[in-house]
């Protein structure tokens, strides 16, 4: 076996060295019922050619983005990577380095996180950002847990335009809880969830732009919140949106989650991917994960350290902000670098260029007969009403090779306002031609 | 002036009606460099031994119990800047809390110098 | 804040000619040597015509520092440089199971078909993606004879989170949602009890016997009509199996409550013991220790949870049914008990690359390294015994063996003194202080990837530096690491004033306007 050093000779002299006669000695303490006598139902180990023709099958299987026109968005977002990110991801002193315990021997992982969350500090307008998180719907949910410990107050308020499936985690992570109010989905940007606040609120969370595309209004959101003592959490899904859009934290946002995803990272099927954190510093305590803060070392160089870990599980056991512990170091290096090579000048250049590129979307769309726009204002995602199911001409377009965008149905399904209700997405890798063949084919399934 | 100890490090030291709550010097010295102490809100209430601020060092966080029942009529804000004054001066500008007692006679309860000395040894 | 425009700054006394070593130079911060003009992106500049931001578009300044790829390329290589990684050097690193990473792992997620996939593309579209999934749940449950597994948590404490409110919800649907006691012996993981805490349980800790396992009797003890279950690490954080495990299940089983177990330490026993013999209701399984998917600097992990016949109904979302010739993915369920822990279906990456792990061992090649995973911690255990103390000895060890700090008395050297000069001969600490219930532990786990060169090499290295210590070289462990990119860090300093983000020096703050 390729991945295993020992001969049997070398195997035979470890035993006799621990005073052992066989390997199963060691396993002394294991009650004889439950050891393993006989080989498990598994196939025997194979060599690298043949495993890598069994997962070519699989993957062959599977529609790639990048087979045909693609508009999917909903929190996942198919961006160009530069192949230089890719390549030093997988250095093995980034890809096979432990958690940075030992800053001696870790002050590239190091430095590279306060690199990141300095990059997500100024990308969101914050104080202060942790070292990653799962991604962005577990960001989210920890994000309200925050809200609660930090007004000591119990009421939570979900905007109808969050992304259901983080409203779901939101209401996994809080369990049965007559405080959380989570509003109707809103796909015109409608509904005011401002009306719903009173004294006893912590938190409401609103994402912008929302599950449907729409902006939404921070700034007043932020100054109804804070009358009355309550947090403002914003969430982004589409993080390359802030190269255009005014920073959540300069608009009076207390907490900003996000997902990374957009920068640096593939679609994988929905993971692995990056959640980001940030807040103002005077919440610094009661954040969750790691972070990682500059110091000196003995001989007075600028090093790099994880700090205030008293806020973590593995000091702080029961009473920590969190049980997290692995969170997503790579995919932030991913993000970080991707970040990096764009600077600030090639993220306005590569969020006008979504917008210009959904711009020609939207107005394709609105030129076929039987849709509907639903969106005044948006970035690079909007939402349009079909005369039929939008899982029907989903379907039928993907057929056609084309990925059409997602019907709104397969996250709220058994809601019949939504069944017709389509959300599509464009990038900079979109072309003309996506748009044509999406036209060309909505416009068949139509007739 | 009389100066109290709980078997769990803490001093009270009444000042009239008001005790000022902090840990003894051995406490900081097994606790090492204090990089953080949370502090109570002025106007709260605890029982005796309730949990009334958090020590913090680089690796370990310590409850700091309230030695009496009481209300807080002061906290300790000096040591948001400058949490090591637990480690410099423990029993002077490194105190924690002032608490009004609403049982003086809890206080009765608690160590003598000469007791907490014994017990550490 | 602005950026320097003035081109290239460094940070005041970043490199000096006598601070810069030949192959491992200072880095500046990326702040310190780009700006807002540079970028290694070729984008177009395109026309909007009319805006569709209602007024929200963006009037402060980003402040990100760009680089170009040459520029971008030098700063993470010279970076990468000051990380230890396991292609570098043996970590042995207790409960962490830093093993060697297959580089077809890397070669196959990044496959178009697993890499380009949305995870909310129509399920007709991502067949082979659910294939995946089903072929690494068939691997996951043979393996520990389980009845389902739940795929999607992120990591090892997001896999506990998941099983321990798989746990609530059956009590609750039992009506026993009073059970509100989780145990956890005190040589638990520092995620055991926080995730007990996050779902509101309180914890009620249990002592170990003084050879280093639970004792049935201690569980018997703590047992009660309010306990909701027990969290108990198997292998345990000691290194050893426990052997009254059955019977602890058992006891819990009788008194209504249901067994998590933290499978942190899986490695040990791997196509060797099945969990589900052993009577666990719930257990996850980080496939960054287990199945090889790098650990990436912290992350990201990936932290399924194998569920008993029991606990099966209380799955979480998504899941996967067959349905004729092919899968259907189950992202709703009519009245569910538990929802879903994270949008869309989990890491989808880290399955790729575990599958190829599984498939490229096979059943007889993973328990080959179980077998050589715990032959080797033995093999340590053996070789440095009668120089080290071992707490627990006088019984085989699993993967890894568990040393206290008496061997070190009286030589002013302390475990962490100790643990910092391994790395000035090459390796990495081995994990310290953990598990609590010996004083000054060192846990040693060299995984099944070291040969017996790199095993001897590192024995001789322990054995060299503990006669060190007691010859009275402290100063060698005192002052450790000498040769590393830095001295030890002042921690204190990091934390009394947190400095979370890079800042404009003074002074040039204002050449930049």
């Amino acid at each position: 076996m390729r991945y295993l050093p020992h001969s049997e000779a070398d195997r035979a002299h470890m035993l006799a060295t621990i005073g052992v006669a066989d390997a199963e000695a060691l396993f002394a303490a294991v009650p004889p019922s439950a050891l393993q006598l006989h080989a498990l139902d598994l196939p025997r180990h194979s060599p690298e050619l043949s495993v890598e023709a069994h997962m070519r099958r699989l993957a062959q299987a599977n529609h790639a983005a990048g087979d045909g026109p693609f508009f999917l968005g909903a929190g996942a977002y198919r961006h160009h990577v530069p192949a230089s990110v890719d390549h030093l991801i997988q250095r093995s002193e980034w890809l096979t380095a432990y958690t940075p315990y030992q800053p001696e021997i870790s002050q590239g992982t190091l430095q590279m996180l306060f690199e990141f969350q300095t990059q997500v500090a100024h990308l969101t307008g914050m104080e202060v950002a942790n070292a990653s998180m799962y991604d962005g719907s577990t960001a989210t949910a920890e994000a309200v847990l925050m809200a609660k410990r930090i007004t000591r107050r119990n009421r939570v308020l979900l905007s109808g335009g969050l992304h259901p499936q983080y409203r779901d985690v939101v209401r996994s992570y809080l369990g049965e809880d007559e405080d959380l109010i989570c509003l109707s989905p809103s796909p015109e940007g409608q509904g005011d969830i401002l009306d719903r606040l009173d004294d006893r609120t912590a938190a409401i969370v609103i994402q912008t732009p929302d599950f449907f595309g729409h902006l939404r209004d921070l700034r007043r959101a932020a100054d109804a919140a804070h009358a009355i003592g309550a947090l403002l959490i914003v969430v982004v899904t589409e993080i390359v949106s802030l190269g255009l859009l005014e920073a959540p934290g300069a608009l009076g946002a207390d907490i900003v989650v996000a997902e990374g995803q957009s920068l640096g990272n593939a679609l994988n099927f929905g993971g692995p991917y990056v959640g980001l954190l940030a807040t103002r510093k005077s919440f610094v305590r009661q954040m969750p994960g790691r972070l990682c803060g500059e110091t000196v070392d003995a001989s007075g160089r600028r090093g790099f350290v994880l700090t205030l870990s008293t806020r973590e599980q593995h000091i702080r056991r029961e009473k920590a902000t969190s049980n997290i512990c692995t969170n997503s170091g790579l995919c932030a290096l991913a993000f970080s670098i991707h970040l990096s090579l764009l600077g600030e000048a090639g993220l306005v250049r590569l969020a006008r260029l979504n917008h210009e590129r959904a711009n020609t979307l939207a107005d394709g769309l609105a030129r076929l007969e039987g849709v509907r726009l639903l969106n005044g204002t948006f970035f690079n995602e909007m939402t349009i009403a079909l005369p039929v199911p939008a899982a029907e001409v989903v379907e039928a377009l993907a057929m056609r090779g084309i990925i059409a965008g997602l019907p709104v149905s397969r996250l709220l399904p058994g809601d019949p306002s939504v069944d017709n209700l389509l959300v599509l997405a464009a990038t900079e890798l979109t072309t003309d031609q996506d748009i044509s063949a999406l036209i060309e084919g909505l416009r068949e399934a139509l007739a | 002036m009389t100066t109290r100890f709980t078997k769990d490090h803490e001093y009270i030291r009444m000042e009239g009606e008001i005790g000022v709550v902090g840990i003894s010097t051995y406490a900081q010295e097994q606790l090492g460099d204090i990089v953080f102490v949370e502090l109570p809100s002025v106007g709260q209430t605890f029982a005796k031994g309730d949990e009334a601020a958090v020590v913090e060092s680089v690796k370990a966080a310590s409850e700091i119990y309230a030695p009496v029942s009481g209300t807080v009529t002061e906290v300790n804000e000096a040591l948001a800047g400058e949490p090591g004054l637990v480690n410099t001066a423990p029993g002077a500008e490194g105190w924690m809390f002032k608490i009004r007692p609403s049982d003086p006679s809890e206080l009765e309860g608690l160590m003598d110098e000469a007791a907490y000395g014994a017990l550490i040894g | 804040m602005s950026m320097n425009k003035e081109g290239r700054p460094t940070a005041a006394g970043a490199v000096t000619a006598i601070r810069t070593a030949a192959l491992l130079p200072d880095e500046p911060l990326l702040f310190e040597i780009g700006d807002r003009e540079h970028s290694g992106v070729d984008l177009p500049e395109v026309e909007i015509g009319e805006d569709r931001l209602g007024g929200f578009g963006r009037r402060t300044s980003l402040d990100l520092a760009g680089l170009t790829e040459p520029e971008a390329m030098r700063h993470y290589v010279r970076l990468s440089r000051l990380n230890m990684s396991i292609d570098a050097g043996m970590y042995p690193l207790g409960s962490c199971t830093m093993k060697h990473n297959p580089r077809l792992n890397e070669r196959m997620a990044r496959l178009p078909g697993f890499a380009d996939v949305h995870p909310l593309q129509p399920v007709s579209t991502v067949q082979g993606a659910l294939a995946v999934m089903q072929q690494l749940s068939d691997w996951l449950m043979t393996l520990t004879n389980t009845a389902a597994v739940a795929l999607s948590p992120k990591a090892g404490a997001h896999g506990e989170l998941l099983g321990m409110m798989a746990i609530k919800a059956a009590q609750e649907a039992r009506g026993e949602g009073h059970r509100r006691v989780v145990l956890v012996p005190e040589s638990a993981h520092g995620t055991n009890p926080a995730t007990a805490a996050f779902l509101g349980y309180s914890v009620r800790s249990i002592d170990a016997r003084a050879d280093g396992t639970v004792d049935v009797e201690a569980v018997k003890a703590a047992l009660g009509p309010d306990v909701a279950g027990i969290m108990l690490t198997n292998p345990n954080t000691c290194g050893l199996f426990e052997p009254q495990v059955i019977e602890i299940a058992d006891a819990v089983h009788a008194a209504g409550g249901f067994f998590y177990c933290d499978g942190a330490n899986f490695n040990a026993i791997m196509g060797v013991v099945r969990p589900g013999d052993l009577g666990i209701d719930a257990m996850h399984i980080n496939l960054h220790k287990t199945f090889s998917t790098p650990h990436g600097g912290g992350g990201p992990g990936a932290g399924p949870v194998v569920l008993s016949e029991a606990l099966a109904p209380f799955a979480p979302l998504p899941f996967l049914r067959r349905n004729g010739d092919g899968l259907e993915l189950v992202e709703h369920v009519e009245g569910e008990a538990l929802g879903r822990i994270t949008a869309f279906h989990g890491q989808m990456g880290m399955y790729v690359r575990a599958l190829t792990y599984m498939l490229s061992h096979g059943g007889d090649g993973l328990a080959q390294a179980a077998k050589d995973a715990v032959l080797n911690a033995n093999y340590i255990k053996a070789r440095l015994e009668g120089t080290f103390s071992a707490p627990f000895g006088g019984q085989p060890c699993m993967h890894e063996v568990l040393f206290d700090d008496s061997f070190l008395e009286g030589t002013g050297v302390t475990t962490l003194d100790f643990a910092k000069a391994l790395i000035d001969e090459g390796f990495h600490p081995m994990t310290m202080y953990f598990p609590l219930v010996v004083h000054g532990a060192m846990l040693i786990e060299p995984t099944e990837s070291e040969s017996l060169q790199t095993l001897d090499r590192f024995c001789d290295v322990m054995l060299e530096l503990a006669s060190a210590a007691r010859a009275g070289d402290a100063e060698r462990f005192t002052a450790a690491p000498h040769a590393a990119p830095r001295r030890r860090l002042d921690e204190t300093r990091a934390a009394r004033q947190p400095v979370l983000k890079w800042e404009e020096a003074e002074g040039r703050a204002e050449a930049a306007e």
